[in-house]
């Protein structure tokens, strides 16, 4: 009888509770993962936010950290004055105004970019307690970019007292080595200046990074788009391709005409590209289906996001069905509605020269803490493909006829041997004013360093824009 | 020095906290209160090291000896609490009892850390709701007539709470409190244990479908005044304990689904019909968007968890004043950033033990009426809770409740100090049925073994004498 009791089935007594319990502790489960995996990752980002005033606390109580160079270059750090104020000094004055950007009045460049970590610190407690005895504050951790000091004073004195943009890059890791916009300001001094900055309606734009922000029509460097998508539909034959140039070319009743109504007489395809003959490539513009044109433009990220951080304008550049011949005829040189920015040219030059890969751009490449721990690495990334390895192939051998026999012949001769594309974009509808274009990489066969020029209202590419390309290739393997 | 301490505090009180918890989920292996001495005594140490190293970084950071007397009066307070309820009712759930001390330690703590008059004013209110907390359990255990007056509750509440409605209507605010005396009273907290003893009454009687159907008539004129109070947090926690209840007596889960999908087309309707409804969810699914108004609150409580990370910025460390409301929605963004998501979460998960404590009561009571009461308080505690963490973390819209024990607020302490005391009421019922059991079973183990004796005894005398003739 003692064992039947035992073996008395446990009963139960109402599922509704059971139920209950089990539902509220699942949702509270998920709500916790929820809330540590939100703080986890967002902190960085709600850290950043102009809202958020804890900023201000980790401001009184770090210094904010140094921006370096690749190669320790001090690029920006503050400094307290006796009354406790400090100040954000930038040795080298205006040159890395944009890349470098500013703190005070809003943030820009890499200031913004990296703010999170300059404002946090990650030396080691007793460290800290060293501080607070010496009464100082806490050094922010400091920030190591790709940037080369050396090539962005080069760029930036070649570009002199023009407008304009040029962007120095590694294809083959997405590093960005120097960038330059100018007319440009002086970070030092901005929090005085700001009130006249932001006053300032005239077309200088002193604020705005030209390199990511402008958008301007890429003119004949758009040849190598038009190009891809010739290649695309005719990835054996295009060296078939002939027309006979007469110094303009008309169809439907639009008129295109060669730079300085040029006649560039019988070209194939590499020649029209080398030589930059707008007349073939309206003609090249119009035999491509509306279809593999537009796919082209979606893949090399036109009318897209861009993989980069800094502030950027969208290039767009569009083809379908309903758009005139004339249009299409002003897209395939580049001209028309058509506009780009500096970067966005860059990153497809790189491709070219990276067998069609394109690496993710970047420009900060570690935090460090003062005390000299790796608080964040940042490595080379692949982004996408922009185009086959074949079609790259294609599009560098061209760009080196460019330079051997076309328009960036200021170029040719030299100890590196260089690859390219210039640009001369009518920007009014007068036909002198043109902006002069290059984009190119050096060496051809293997290249490591990408460059990408605008200069504003100056005149031909390969007269303007090349010489200094000249001087950033020339600066970089070292020929005096 | 300082920094060191506060630094190192920091993994102490972690440390401490995580093994708390860890000893909360541990007492239900044991049956009775009886094998769980030893975890309860442990808790408390553990509860003190808490409350004492959080202490030690306040004085390290703010260097304020006024806070010294008011914690020496802090820990008198709670050590009395916690002893004397184990000597007055030994029988009563210690586990409840010593989450509610940590609880409303923590409460205390972070409150100070906002505002020092504040901390002051809960204390007092803690100490007077613990003196009145008191007498609960014994009223409830003594006293069987109070599941008698049921339509009275219901009555009583709806007035209530129509006051305040009349009254907010009437200075054209959407005013859900009362200012009497100096001291500022939420109707809507009290009603809801008064909503409690109706339901449970209601459904205890509801023998035909009709009475249920009255039943849910009364429960959705207190929902319906409440939404239009423009009390939401409330309304949705009346509506969810109506649903907990109706299904736990009914045990039907159709009723529950039913509910729940009249319930979500009553939210859509509101949705459409008040415009601060749809603020809020606005302010929930985009808060940056709009950071300058609607989303300003809730974006400020995002930037405070996040900030803190896992062991948070210390006390004073961080900003949490710059939350509005942060000592009543917000505590829990406030605790999350000074003291660290690691701490906010075990807190959470130690909520949830008290939860599944009062269920667990609930579970094995015998009284039908009680089992209801004390579910009740269970789901509404527990849901409160959610409501609050979640909607100050984006997880749900922002419903605007007070997190029980925690956070600051007169009625929300003493109405849960009040709640949980009637759970441990119901602990004494339950000791006392499982006495009567005992003796039961004592009782017919006893009859059996005289029968069996008696049996015995005729098989011996069978055995020596033969088989007995009548």
């Amino acid at each position: 009888m003692a064992e039947e009791k035992i073996k008395k089935k446990k009963k139960i007594r109402s599922y509704p509770i059971l139920i209950l319990s089990g539902f509220y502790a699942a949702i509270f489960a998920v709500m916790l993962i929820y809330i540590s995996a939100y703080s986890y990752n967002n902190r960085q980002v709600l850290m950043d936010n102009s809202y958020n005033t804890r900023q201000q606390i980790l401001l009184n109580q770090n210094s904010r950290g140094r921006i370096l160079s690749r190669s320790g270059d001090v690029l920006a750090y503050s400094e307290a004055s006796s009354d406790g104020k400090e100040t954000r000094v930038y040795p080298y004055g205006k040159e890395f105004a944009h890349v470098v950007g500013y703190s005070t009045n809003g943030k820009a460049g890499i200031e913004a970019l990296a703010n999170y970590y300059l404002i946090n610190t990650s030396i080691d407690l007793s460290e800290k307690v060293a501080f607070d005895t010496k009464g100082s504050k806490y050094p922010g951790d400091y920030c190591v970019t790709t940037l080369d000091v050396n090539l962005q004073e080069v760029a930036y004195n070649a570009l002199s007292a023009r407008k304009g943009a040029i962007v120095v890059s590694n294809p083959k890791t997405g590093e960005i080595l120097a960038m330059v916009s100018k007319p440009d300001f002086d970070p030092g001094t901005i929090q005085q200046e700001w009130d006249s900055l932001i006053a300032d309606k005239s077309p200088d734009a002193k604020l705005l990074n030209r390199v990511t922000q402008g958008l301007y029509p890429p003119g004949s460097t758009f040849k190598i788009v038009t190009s891809l998508a010739y290649i695309k539909e005719h990835p054996q034959d295009y060296n078939n391709y002939r027309f006979t140039c007469s110094g303009k070319f008309s169809y439907d009743g639009e008129n295109i005409s060669c730079y300085h109504g040029e006649n560039h007489g019988s070209v194939d395809f590499i020649k029209s590209f080398a030589e930059s003959c707008n007349s073939s490539y309206a003609n090249i513009g119009l035999s491509i289906s509306r279809d593999t044109f537009a796919d082209t433009l979606d893949q090399l990220m036109f009318n897209e996001e861009l993989p980069i951080d800094l502030l950027y304008s969208k290039s767009s550049a569009s083809v379908d069905d309903s758009t005139s011949t004339a249009d299409v005829m002003q897209l395939s040189i580049g001209q028309g509605a058509t506009a780009m920015s500096p970067i966005h040219l860059n990153m497809i030059t790189c491709a070219i020269g990276n067998e069609g890969q394109l690496m993710k751009p970047y420009i900060i490449s570690g935090i460090k803490s003062e005390d000299g721990k790796n608080v964040k690495s940042y490595s080379p990334e692949n982004y996408k493909r922009l185009m086959t390895a074949y079609q790259a192939d294609v599009l560098k051998a061209m760009m080196k006829e460019v330079v051997e026999s076309g328009t960036a012949s200021k170029l040719k001769g030299l100890s590196y041997t260089a690859a390219g594309k210039t640009g001369s974009a009518e920007f009014t509808d007068s036909t002198s004013d043109s902006h002069a274009w290059f984009t190119g990489f050096a060496p051809a066969d293997d290249p490591e360093i990408c460059v990408t020029i605008i200069v504003e209202n100056a005149g031909s590419g390969g007269s303007f824009a090349v010489p200094i390309a000249k001087r950033i290739f020339d600066a970089y393997f070292g020929v005096e | 020095m300082e920094l060191y301490v506060t630094e190192i505090s920091k993994y102490v009180i972690d440390a401490f906290m995580l093994i708390y918890c860890i000893e909360a989920f541990m007492t239900f292996r044991f049956k009775t209160e009886k094998k769980r001495r030893g975890i309860y005594i442990r808790q408390i140490i553990c509860m003190f090291v808490v409350q004492i190293s959080c202490f030690i970084q306040i004085i390290a950071r703010t260097g304020k000896p006024v806070y010294l007397f008011f914690f020496a009066f802090q820990i008198v307070i709670f050590a009395s609490v916690l002893m004397l309820f184990y000597v007055i009712y030994p029988e009563g759930n210690r586990l409840i009892i010593n989450n509610a001390c940590l609880l409303l330690m923590i409460g205390l703590i972070i409150i100070t850390r906002i505002s020092y008059d504040k901390a002051v004013k809960q204390f007092f209110i803690i100490t007077a709701s613990f003196i009145i907390g008191f007498f609960i359990p014994e009223i409830i255990f003594r006293f069987d007539f109070l599941k008698k007056f049921t339509w009275f509750y219901a009555a009583l509440g709806v007035v209530a709470i129509g006051a305040v409605l009349v009254y907010g209507a009437a200075t054209n605010g959407s005013k859900i409190t009362f200012t009497l005396a100096g001291i500022t009273f939420q109707p809507s907290e009290a009603v809801k244990v008064l909503f409690l003893f109706f339901m449970a009454g209601a459904l205890v009687e509801a023998k035909e479908l009709w009475q249920l159907f009255l039943a849910s008539v009364a429960a959705a004129a207190h929902v319906m005044i409440l939404v239009l109070s423009r009390d939401l947090g409330s309304a949705l926690i009346f509506f969810v304990i109506y649903l907990a209840l109706i299904y736990i007596s009914t045990d039907n889960i159709w009723y529950l689904l039913l509910g729940l999908a009249m319930g979500g087309f009553a939210s859509i309707v509101a949705y459409k019909l008040f415009s601060h409804i749809r603020v809020r969810v606005h302010a929930w699914l985009d808060p940056f968007g709009d950071i300058a108004s609607s989303g300003y609150q809730l974006s400020q409580s995002l930037f405070g968890i996040s900030s803190g990370g896992w062991f948070g910025l210390g006390l004073y460390g961080g900003s949490p004043t710059s939350i509005p409301y942060v000592e009543q929605d917000f505590i829990f963004s406030a605790i999350a950033e000074e003291l660290g998501v690691i701490f906010a979460v075990t807190m959470a998960l130690i909520i949830v033990s008290s939860f599944f404590m009062i269920m667990y009561e609930g579970y094995f009571i015998r009284d039908r009426y009680y089992r209801l009461v004390v579910c009740g308080i269970g789901v509404a505690y527990i849901f409160q809770s959610f409501l609050t963490i979640g909607g100050g973390s984006k997880f749900i819209p922002l419903t605007g409740v007070t997190l029980p024990l925690v956070s600051y607020g007169g009625t929300s302490v003493l109405v849960t100090i009040v709640m949980i005391m009637v759970v441990e009421g119901v602990c004494l019922i339950r000791t006392d049925e499982r006495f009567e059991a005992m003796q039961r079973r004592r009782a017919q183990l006893e009859a059996k073994k005289a029968e069996r004796q008696a049996r015995n005894r005729n098989d011996d005398y069978e055995r020596n004498y033969g088989r007995r003739e009548d």
